[in-house]
């Protein structure tokens, strides 16, 4: 009975919440979504500690969502056992990095008062639940060997089998504690994911790579200014011609500034 | 915009107006969107000119102009941490004081006292510095002799500027500049500043802000700020809901001095990258090349053709700012090596040496009309480095201006000169009679309205352009946040 709460009715819990309320924040306050970074108050520790963690976790979520994604990929991939370790070692070094990161970042928030001017309840229960899943997380990696491998054979075909809407309990049942501990607190993380600055990750601005540095905003209707005014019979010198700013709304055109 | 230096009487009215307004808020308090700074000195946030240190504006790529901070793939891979960007050590601490203990304090052998407190942690500290800590020359030792200006001077003359009796300095308020080029803008990841066409405003979208502090460094005037409790950065908006409404904005409104003119300029955008490839020394008139003449016809026709009222033309035609700057070449760019190109104008002090003494006499007899100029006690080049780029012609051609004018003045009112000599002055930098009064007027006698020339913002336009029912925004609040500004959790 309680294996169904935690690992069917928790995880459609959890994922329900987390896509509602974060939508929901999204369109009610958006200007809530801010990395809050503490950066400013304290420079030196962020370094170690931010770099850290997000590179480290970053890129061991990166090896969860591949297994969830492509399972037979990272099977055939381990086929060879030399790529099996190089993958394992890999995995273990990404957690191991978070896993300083994350603790350099308590410390970090613990002794700067002007950090701790900054926090709220909420980062303090964020940051437990990440500690104790990148812990769990590093203490699999160590004890339970191949985890790259027994990972898509066992707790991606349930998590597959969940998003399926046919949860599949088979696979996880037999599996070691503190391996359900990691999946339980995954889903404890999703919970709180809406309500706290978790939902930063969401707007990484990757669509900086290919934007025009420049922004230009009208607030006039320049396209029915252009309709009514007397036609120029021909392009003075010098001056941006209409037709190409009716293309290039954002591009920076003449204009007039204080 | 031009602020007049030569005016300014450094009493931070401006600062305090802008404060009352915009930035007396938690995460604000150290913000001075508008703040006045001595020179030489090291101004605010500390020695901010350093752009080794703080890697600000825009550098020359082989021709190509890209951000002094580095490429565009670093902006996104730096989110996690900023390498270069300005702590609060590097403004100031806030800080109030423990009112309450001058009232709650048991009785005892001293005074009680208020001690200062961090309005950030809330607990005492001791003061360190402030927005404001080497005003009128204060700790000249350390702060004035480390303005970055003085790096081009020689030994000599950086000796002479600190001589006891020629000891000089004056005062340059500062805001953000509304650049044509804004650094902030460009580095912006998340694509929240943004500049507005029809008057410029640089402006920060609160809502799509995600804090990752890439203005705050790209800024080389330091005139974006990361409010530490929001989340969010801010800079001024130019009161962008006073000038909507037709009002000066407040450091305007408020400036004792009168020394700040706001009008509209039309430049050419496309001239832009041609501007930006110009060097140093040059850029001062590469800028004054891209605005535009509003009483030529064939701009006029571009620009109702690109979509410009024709009210706001004709509020360009009165422009105190496009006489200084263009016509009469007397404001300057506060450092256009930025290569921001500011829209924020400055008409250089004249700090002349009117007499020197000797032996005891006080001999005020010039024999040179404008040797004051040639002597002035801050040497040229140092004022060059500060608003030419290094050009010192041109700064001398504004300071001899100024000089001129009251020449002319002079002999006008007082009658005590040589009428042949102030004629050849005006000559000699090719300025008639009228233009000199002209000068006068709007630099000694204007009127509100002629120093503030706004041209009508027409946001009835931006509303249709929602394409909403008109009257479904009838008795609706005119601006601010849908939502409470406040931190997330
Ligand atoms: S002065 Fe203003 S517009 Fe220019 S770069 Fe700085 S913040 Fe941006
Ligand atoms: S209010 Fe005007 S005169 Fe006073 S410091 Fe500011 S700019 Fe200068």
């Amino acid at each position: 009975m309680h294996n169904n709460l935690l690992y069917i009715i928790l995880p459609y819990t959890a994922f329900t919440i987390a896509v509602v309320f974060t939508i929901h924040r999204y369109r009610k306050d958006a200007f809530t979504y801010s990395s809050l970074s503490s950066q400013f108050l304290e420079s030196k520790e962020l370094f170690y500690g931010s770099v850290a963690w997000h590179f480290g976790v970053i890129g061991a979520l990166a090896g969860h969502v591949i297994g969830f994604l492509l399972p037979s990929g990272v099977r055939w991939f381990n086929g060879v056992p030399v790529r099996l370790y190089i993958l394992e070692t890999t995995g273990l070094l990404f957690g191991l990095l978070a896993l300083i990161g994350i603790i350099s970042l308590v410390v970090r928030r613990a002794t700067s008062s002007r950090v701790r001017a900054v926090t709220s309840k909420m980062d303090v229960v964020v940051v437990t639940l990440l500690l104790i899943q990148v812990s769990l997380g590093v203490y699999i990696a160590v004890f339970y060997r191949w985890g790259s491998s027994w990972y898509v054979t066992s707790a991606v075909p349930y998590l597959r089998s969940l998003w399926a809407l046919q949860p599949d309990l088979k696979m996880i049942e037999p599996l070691p504690l503190v391996i359900k501990l990691h999946i339980v607190n995954f889903y404890l993380l999703l919970i709180v994911f809406p309500f706290s600055r978790l939902v930063h990750m969401l707007v990484i601005p990757l669509q900086y790579l290919w934007r025009p540095y420049q922004i230009v905003i009208w607030n006039w209707n320049r396209r029915r200014a252009q309709a009514h005014a007397p036609q120029p019979a021909r392009q003075p010198a010098g001056v941006t011609s209409p037709a190409d700013e009716a293309a290039a709304e954002t591009q920076p055109v003449s204009v007039y500034t204080r | 915009m031009v602020f007049h230096l030569d005016k300014c009487i450094g009493c931070h009215t401006c600062s305090i107006a802008c404060k009352n307004v915009w930035t007396d808020r938690k995460g604000a308090e150290y913000m001075w969107w508008n703040n006045v700074e001595t020179k030489p000195g090291t101004g605010y946030p500390t020695a901010w000119e350093d752009q080794n240190k703080y890697h600000g504006g825009w550098e020359q790529n082989n021709g190509q102009p890209d951000l002094k901070m580095g490429r565009r793939e670093l902006r996104v891979l730096n989110i996690f941490h900023n390498p270069h960007l300005p702590k609060l050590d590097d403004y100031y601490e806030p800080w109030t004081y423990k009112y309450e203990d001058l009232f709650d304090s048991p009785e005892g052998a001293d005074q009680p006292t208020a001690r200062p407190i961090s309005m950030i942690t809330g607990k005492y500290v001791d003061i360190e510095a402030g927005p404001n800590w080497d005003d009128d020359l204060g700790g000249s030792p350390v702060y004035a002799a480390n303005d970055p200006n003085l790096d081009k001077l020689t030994e000599e003359e950086r000796a002479q500027v600190f001589e006891i009796d020629k000891l000089v300095f004056f005062y340059l308020p500062r805001i953000c500049n509304h650049c044509v080029n804004p650094a902030c803008v460009a580095a912006c990841p998340s694509g929240a500043i943004y500049k507005r066409g029809e008057d410029g405003i640089v402006l920060i979208n609160q809502e799509k802000c995600r804090g990752w502090r890439m203005c705050v460094t790209a800024c080389p005037y330091k005139k974006s700020y990361y409010n530490w409790s929001t989340g969010k950065s801010e800079k001024c908006i130019l009161c962008f809901p006073r000038l909507e409404t037709g009002q000066a904005p407040a450091c305007f409104h408020s400036c004792v001095g009168r020394i700040r003119y706001l009008g509209g300029l039309l430049y050419d955008a496309d001239r832009l990258l041609d501007a930006l490839r110009v060097p140093d020394d040059k850029l001062v008139e590469a800028q004054r090349e891209m605005i535009l003449d509003p009483r030529d016809p064939q701009v006029r026709e571009g620009a109702l053709g690109n979509g410009i009222d024709a009210r706001a033309l004709e509020a360009c035609e009165r422009s105190p700012v496009y006489r200084y700057v263009k016509e009469w070449k007397m404001a300057l760019p506060l450092h256009p090596e930025f290569r921001t190109l500011p829209m924020l104008f400055y008409v250089p002090p004249l700090l002349p040496v009117m007499a020197k003494s000797e032996d005891g006499l006080y001999d005020s007899s010039n024999a040179e009309l404008f040797s004051p100029i040639e002597k002035a006690r801050l040497p040229m080049k140092y004022m060059a480095s500060l608003f030419a780029g290094g050009n010192q012609d041109l700064v001398r051609y504004a300071l001899k201006k100024q000089y001129a004018v009251r020449l002319f003045k002079r002999l006008d009112t007082v009658g005590d000169m040589d009428a042949a000599a102030v004629k050849r002055a005006l000559e000699q930098l090719n300025m008639t009679e009228e233009e000199a009064e002209q000068i006068f007027r709007l630099t000694a006698l204007p009127l509100f309205d002629e120093r503030f020339v706004i041209p009508p913002s027409h946001r009835e336009q931006a509303l249709q352009m929602l394409n909403d029912d008109m009257w479904a925004e009838k008795g609706g609040a005119g601006f601010g946040f849908r939502e409470a500004p406040v931190r997330g959790a």
